[in-house]
């Protein structure tokens, strides 16, 4: 297996990515867009990792997914927090610091 | 007769034919992944969002296996799909005004941030090719759960006290931003 194939699979949801997080009004929609890079880099991780003969690429891999778990966990409470208070979880209506 | 027919595995895992079969596998999985992501991305339904993440989840854990990364795979399943896509569901549920709604998306948003998207892909795309051109990942076996606990616990003693201090600090954190008072 080319090291390429995995690295290029990456960069492509990693792009999908980068797309739903600017594209998206729904808080949900954009944190499961995040998800998506995490997800990206981690491939990104194991496939370095194999191609060296290292675990190193593993471990960073496990952070990478209990960092992530951390932040949904956080995202989503700030998500629940904006509904609570505006009844809509719409990004763009969140403009009260604009000048 | 056994350890000639261990050997013989041992040539096959190898060989061509294993190695045709990893390629179709990671062609199977990665068009898969590739199609559920962009419909994730593009659905209205949110609900159908959070299930078209689960196939590329899966997808993900099915590269991990395919790179030899055994560990990584499983954790990949029940943290991700497990618990994470369960949160998902829970965040679409309690706000339940969102259901449907996100559909006001301006045509020209959505043009310049696939703009963007392309463009980022074909920055990596090049820097890529341009830098790995034809380089093998020859795993000579998977990697086993012992090597990766004994390299946490060990060179990585220190950013796995953080991560667990992160954790907590997320998890209270999460209370007092969500607490109703």
């Amino acid at each position: 297996m080319l090291l390429n194939q995995f690295l290029l699979l990456s960069a492509v949801l990693f792009s999908i990515g980068v797309y739903g997080v600017l594209a998206r009004r729904n808080g949900v929609l954009v944190l499961m867009s995040i998800e998506l890079i995490l997800n990206a880099v981690n491939i990104n991780l194991v496939a370095f990792g194999a191609f060296r003969a290292t675990v190193d690429g593993e471990v960073f891999a496990l952070f990478v997914i209990a960092v992530a778990a951390a932040e949904v966990g956080v995202g989503l409470a700030m998500v629940l927090l904006m509904y609570r208070n505006r009844r809509s979880i719409d990004l763009t209506a969140i403009d009260q610091l604009r000048g | 007769m056994s350890a000639l027919a261990a050997l013989d595995g041992m040539d096959r895992l190898t060989s061509g034919e294993v190695l045709v079969a990893q390629n179709v596998a990671f062609a199977v999985m990665a068009i898969t992944m590739v199609v559920a992501a962009l419909r994730m991305v593009t659905t209205r339904n949110v609900v159908h969002a959070a299930l078209y993440l689960v196939i590329v989840l899966a997808g993900v854990a099915g590269q991990f296996l395919l790179l030899g990364a055994e560990f990584v795979g499983v954790t990949q399943v029940m943290v991700y799909i497990g618990a994470i896509v369960v949160l998902f569901l829970f965040g679409i549920m309690l706000t339940k005004g969102s259901f449907g709604e996100d559909d006001g998306v301006s045509s020209e948003k959505r043009l310049l941030a696939s703009l963007v998207g392309l463009l980022v892909f074909g920055v990596m795309a090049a820097a890529l090719v341009d830098s790995f051109e034809d380089a093998e990942v020859a795993r000579a076996a998977p990697s086993t759960t012992a090597e990766v606990s004994d390299s946490i616990f060990s060179t990585y003693i220190v950013p796995f006290e953080a991560v667990s201090v992160l954790l907590l600090a997320a998890l209270i954190g999460a209370i007092v931003v969500a607490r109703k008072d």
